[in-house]
């Protein structure tokens, strides 16, 4: 029986992203779908009547939301190149340390973006404080997972995307290469891949979002 | 072949949920273990040294390996101890269980869990949060299922129906309304049949001694607010 494989997603989304680098691993064959978040398709409301977000992916039909979920249950059912470790102890570490990646990391980085001056300077100690954690746990492996990309690497696939982005939207860096020989190393070889390349959404096209996010909240805080 | 002797200890609070959900899965295995008590206004060494990170409770630690996060413990003593599994076999499902905690933890237990911690406008924002969720949770309950799963006990209900109990403190002491008895039925009675499982009602600290323990803790955190400019009590 074919398998019937949809992927709801934006263009932009590092969540969606995700999900596409675990297909395109485990090589598998999707339609994606582009959703334009400011007028949700029908079909997007049915699959994802919870969050009304993306990723969404339907599976011969079955819906599976939020892309860390998606991320083990595309590593449960196709069992090629696997992701996620199989011992259940470092399981359970990768699992906390995605948690931890978007908790903690994804908003202390976007604290960064939507702030400046004194704010904004302690917005970068606590975004710094938070990527030394995460460059501790790759230790000396080329990736989280080891000799090959996996479930952790995925789920912190943004940040070798994002922040060297908002890096050149703010002129500051965030990911010195001395002070983060290790993750600095990572990012370059994750983003390096031949798979994990041809999925970038187009960088020009992230610079001009970031900036008139950046812009926006500015603004707001102006105002108020 | 008997198995090695398996140290076990569990690091928690007596009045932690989530050190509940942790001591129920224990439970439902029948897994021996060690129990430290903590002080969470003096937290020992041990904790600071397994939890550097949240510095939180619960901790797990099987045969001096951390494990942290009470969603991810209850996933790896299903994936160690393999006997009446918590979660299903087929990979859907598992993703609907996933999906579920996830979003009761996050959506229903955060924003109750931050009202305790708010008052004023705030304070009736994620009260209204945690209404809403509440009732898409109880969307997530299929009819006529006595369990999340259906006849059995699983990751969900361990994870999650200790609610009930902890809204109604959270009611009580705040003097608030999160669970609506007409508007909820299916999630009232779903909470009702986990906490009234035998193995599982024996764990439950009484009632009474945690609502003293939150209506102390809540009056810490007035004072506390009304001592200092900001806190999380006046900030946003």
């Amino acid at each position: 029986m074919a398998e019937e494989l949809k992927l709801f997603r934006t263009w932009s989304s590092p969540f969606a992203l995700r999900v596409v680098h675990a297909l395109k691993i485990k090589g598998l064959e999707y339609e994606t779908i582009f959703e334009d978040l400011s007028s949700k398709s029908a079909s997007l409301l049915q699959y994802n009547p919870v969050n009304k977000k993306v990723p969404v992916l339907v599976h011969n039909g079955k819906a599976i939301c939020e892309s860390l979920v998606i991320l083990e249950y595309i590593d449960e059912t196709w069992k090629q190149c696997p992701l996620l470790p199989r011992d259940p102890y470092e399981k359970a570490k990768a699992r906390f340390w995605a948690k931890f990646g978007d908790e903690k990391l994804f908003s202390s980085i976007g604290n960064v973006l939507i702030s400046q001056g004194k704010e904004q300077e302690e917005a970068i100690a606590a975004a710094v404080q938070n990527l030394k954690l995460i460059e501790e746990q790759l230790q000396e492996k080329k990736f989280f997972g080891g000799e090959t990309i996996g479930y952790l690497d995925i789920a912190f696939g943004w940040t070798a995307n994002l922040i060297s982005i908002l890096e050149e939207i703010m002129d500051l860096k965030l990911v010195d290469e001395e002070k983060f020989p290790v993750l600095s190393a990572w990012m370059h070889n994750f983003s390096d891949d031949p798979v994990i390349k041809q999925c970038w959404p187009p960088r020009d096209k992230l610079v001009v979002k970031f900036q008139a996010m950046r812009e926006s909240h500015l603004k707001t805080v102006l105002s108020q | 072949m008997a198995p090695e002797k398996e140290l076990v200890k569990l690091i928690g609070f007596w009045a932690s949920p989530f050190v509940l959900s942790v001591r129920w899965a224990l439970k439902l295995k029948g897994i021996e273990y060690e129990y430290q008590e903590e002080n969470l206004l003096k937290k020992s060494p041990l904790l600071l040294q397994y939890n550097p990170v949240y510095k939180k409770v619960p901790v797990l630690l099987h045969n001096g390996k951390p494990l942290l996060e009470s969603l991810f413990i209850i996933e790896y003593i299903d994936e160690t101890w393999k006997h009446n599994p918590l979660l299903p076999q087929d990979p859907f499902e598992r993703a609907k269980s996933r999906f579920w905690a996830k979003f009761a933890h996050e959506k229903c237990i955060g924003p109750m869990i931050k009202a305790f911690f708010k008052i004023g406008e705030e304070q009736e924002k994620c009260v209204k949060e945690a209404c809403e969720h509440l009732k898409i949770l109880e969307s997530g309950l299929e009819e006529g299922k006595r369990f999340f799963g259906g006849e059995t006990i699983g990751f969900v209900d361990i994870a999650v129906a200790w609610m009930g109990c902890w809204a109604r403190i959270v009611e009580e002491v705040l003097n608030v309304k999160l669970i609506d008895e007409e508007k909820m039925p299916r999630l009232i009675a779903w909470f009702k049949n986990v906490v009234e499982v035998p193995m599982l009602k024996e764990c439950m600290p009484p009632t009474q001694k945690l609502l003293e323990h939150n209506i102390r803790f809540r009056k810490l955190l007035v004072a506390a607010a009304e001592r200092h400019q900001s806190s999380p009590l006046t900030g946003p």
